[in-house]
């Protein structure tokens, strides 16, 4: 039996047939879309490689059912960007040598911005690494990660005050 | 993974009589579920989605005093409801404790309460296990078995439940209200998780088609939010199953421990509510003593399963700090590491 569903995938809206639902948020994104930027490491809700924003909530899109999120707003790290402009995130992660390999990043960053509207961890690099904590670096990458998230989260600090000055 | 039927039901009374087939399971977020699927532990020929069912995933306070949570809530959404952190504070610690943030963002409440246990040789499915296979044996009675089972296991099965969420909610009397094939009922949450026995294969009380739609906390947990915390020993700080947690609950009038609640995680297949320990604390002093004999009290029938007689001491220390933890107060800000023995003082906006 065959499911249609429709997204809203970085601002554009996109309709699918699904002729199985096992399809994956993650498997959609890359197989149909081409959106290989969310990456698959386990597969299994442990790496948090495959992060993404669902209405704005970061989630594992390797254990969310495509089916299931018919309607969905969806935000991918090809979306964070505008044009050649890179998100304040992902310009921090540059600056502060955030990556090694460069496998983790896009789940680091998608996550990194989804924790910043959060507002939960501020500017303790404790409360950083605690929320943080589900994606994981191999290549060992943290101490940078923390260092780019601290420099966003300031940024954005400074810019909401500007905004309400 | 197997090929499955996939249903969304448009009503409760739809998902219910979909979900009664025999080899039909529900589907919330998925995020235990899937996992098992893929590793083809668990094999359901249907899915029935009660993601997009109305009105199942609000918080009501009831003007009795209780609080009503509706089970498609999402972990994160009810540890973060600022109202709900304030009154039921070891609750919203023990949850942000669980998983990762992407994980307590999509899980829900419901889906929390029914979470399978993370004994390896039940993922492994090259292994023996009886909850996994009726009769199957069990590899973990002689396997590695350091994290398992020291209270309520059988020969059958030494499984632990994995959960942080119910440890507090069977502390604070939670009911689960469930809609099934003869309509509404309810059950204890500490009715709701069973012991394997000989029946391992079975986790929970529910039948075939029912469906936990809500859980309730009832007046009088309110009147333990000055004194309580949720503590739990991990393999490594954040992410991670507990090996043992704790959640402690005190109401202290007059310098005397007027009420005790008490429940232990990681120890059982089941959220452990340690009533003989409670009961001795009534009436007494908050004292290191005291504490140490309602700790001695929580671990009295306790027995390895296998390498884990540790735990068991482990377990005692945790009762005693939790119990020395909520007698000092319940912070105002959750700690930075919640639940965590390593915390230091800076945390989370709770209040």
């Amino acid at each position: 039996m065959n499911h249609s569903i429709s997204l809203t995938v970085n601002g554009a809206r996109r309709d699918f047939v699904l002729d199985d639902p096992r399809v994956t948020l993650l498997d959609l994104l890359r197989e149909r879309l081409d959106l290989t930027g969310t990456k698959k490491g386990c597969d299994r809700g442990q790496c948090g490689a495959c992060t993404i924003l669902v209405d704005g909530k970061r989630i594992n899109s390797c254990l969310a059912l495509a089916v299931s999120h018919d309607g969905a707003d969806i935000l991918t790290i090809e979306g964070v960007a505008r044009g050649d402009q890179l998100h304040p995130v992902q310009a921090a992660f540059i600056a502060h040598d955030g990556f090694q390999c460069g496998f983790c990043t896009p789940g680091q960053i998608m996550s990194a911005i989804g924790m910043m509207q959060e507002a939960q961890a501020g500017n303790d690099p404790e409360r950083i690494r605690e929320c943080m904590s589900g994606n994981l670096c191999r290549c060992g990458a943290y101490a940078g990660i923390v260092d780019a998230v601290l420099e966003a989260q300031a940024g954005m600090d400074e810019s909401n005050q500007r905004r309400s000055a | 993974m197997k090929q499955f039927d996939y249903l969304r039901p448009a009503t409760v009374a739809e998902a219910v009589a979909a979900a009664a087939q025999p080899g039909a399971v529900y589907l919330a977020a998925g995020t235990n579920l899937l996992d098992l699927m893929k590793g083809g532990v668990s094999r359901p020929d249907r899915l029935v989605d009660v993601t997009h069912l109305d009105g199942l995933d609000q918080i009501e306070r009831l003007a009795d005093g209780s609080v009503r949570i509706g089970a498609l809530m999402r972990n994160a959404d009810l540890a973060h409801d600022a109202d709900f952190a304030k009154s039921y504070p070891a609750v919203a610690e023990a949850l942000l404790s669980g998983a990762s943030a992407q994980l307590r963002n999509a899980a829900t409440v419901g889906g929390n309460l029914l979470q399978r246990t993370r004994c390896a040789y039940f993922y492994d499915t090259a292994s023996r296990c009886n909850k996994r296979e009726v009769g199957g044996g069990c590899d973990a009675r002689g396997g590695e078995n350091r994290t398992h089972a020291v209270l309520g296991w059988s020969e059958n099965c030494i499984a632990t439940n994995p959960s942080d969420f119910c440890v507090p909610l069977v502390a604070l009397d939670a009911v689960v209200e469930i809609e099934g094939r003869n309509g509404r009922r309810e059950i204890t949450l500490d009715a709701l998780h069973r012991l394997p026995g000989d029946t391992p294969e079975r986790d929970t009380a529910l039948e075939p088609g029912d469906l936990i739609v809500a859980v309730r906390l009832p007046p009088a947990a309110r009147g333990f939010a000055g004194h309580a915390r949720y503590l739990k020993v991990r393999d490594r700080t954040s992410y991670a199953f507990a090996i043992v947690s704790a959640s402690a609950a005190l109401r202290i009038e007059n310098g005397t421990i007027a009420e005790a609640r008490l429940a232990l995680g990681g120890v059982a297949a089941k959220p452990w509510r340690a009533r003989a320990a409670e009961d001795v604390l009534r009436g007494v002093a908050p004292t290191a003593d005291a504490f140490q004999e309602a700790a001695w009290r929580a671990l009295s029938d306790a027995k390895p399963s296998g390498d884990n007689v540790f735990k068991i001491e482990l377990a005692r220390r945790i009762v005693v700090r939790a119990l020395t933890l909520a007698a000092a107060g319940t912070p105002a800000r959750i700690p930075a590491l919640p639940a965590s023995p390593f915390a230091s003082t800076s945390g989370a906006i709770h209040v």
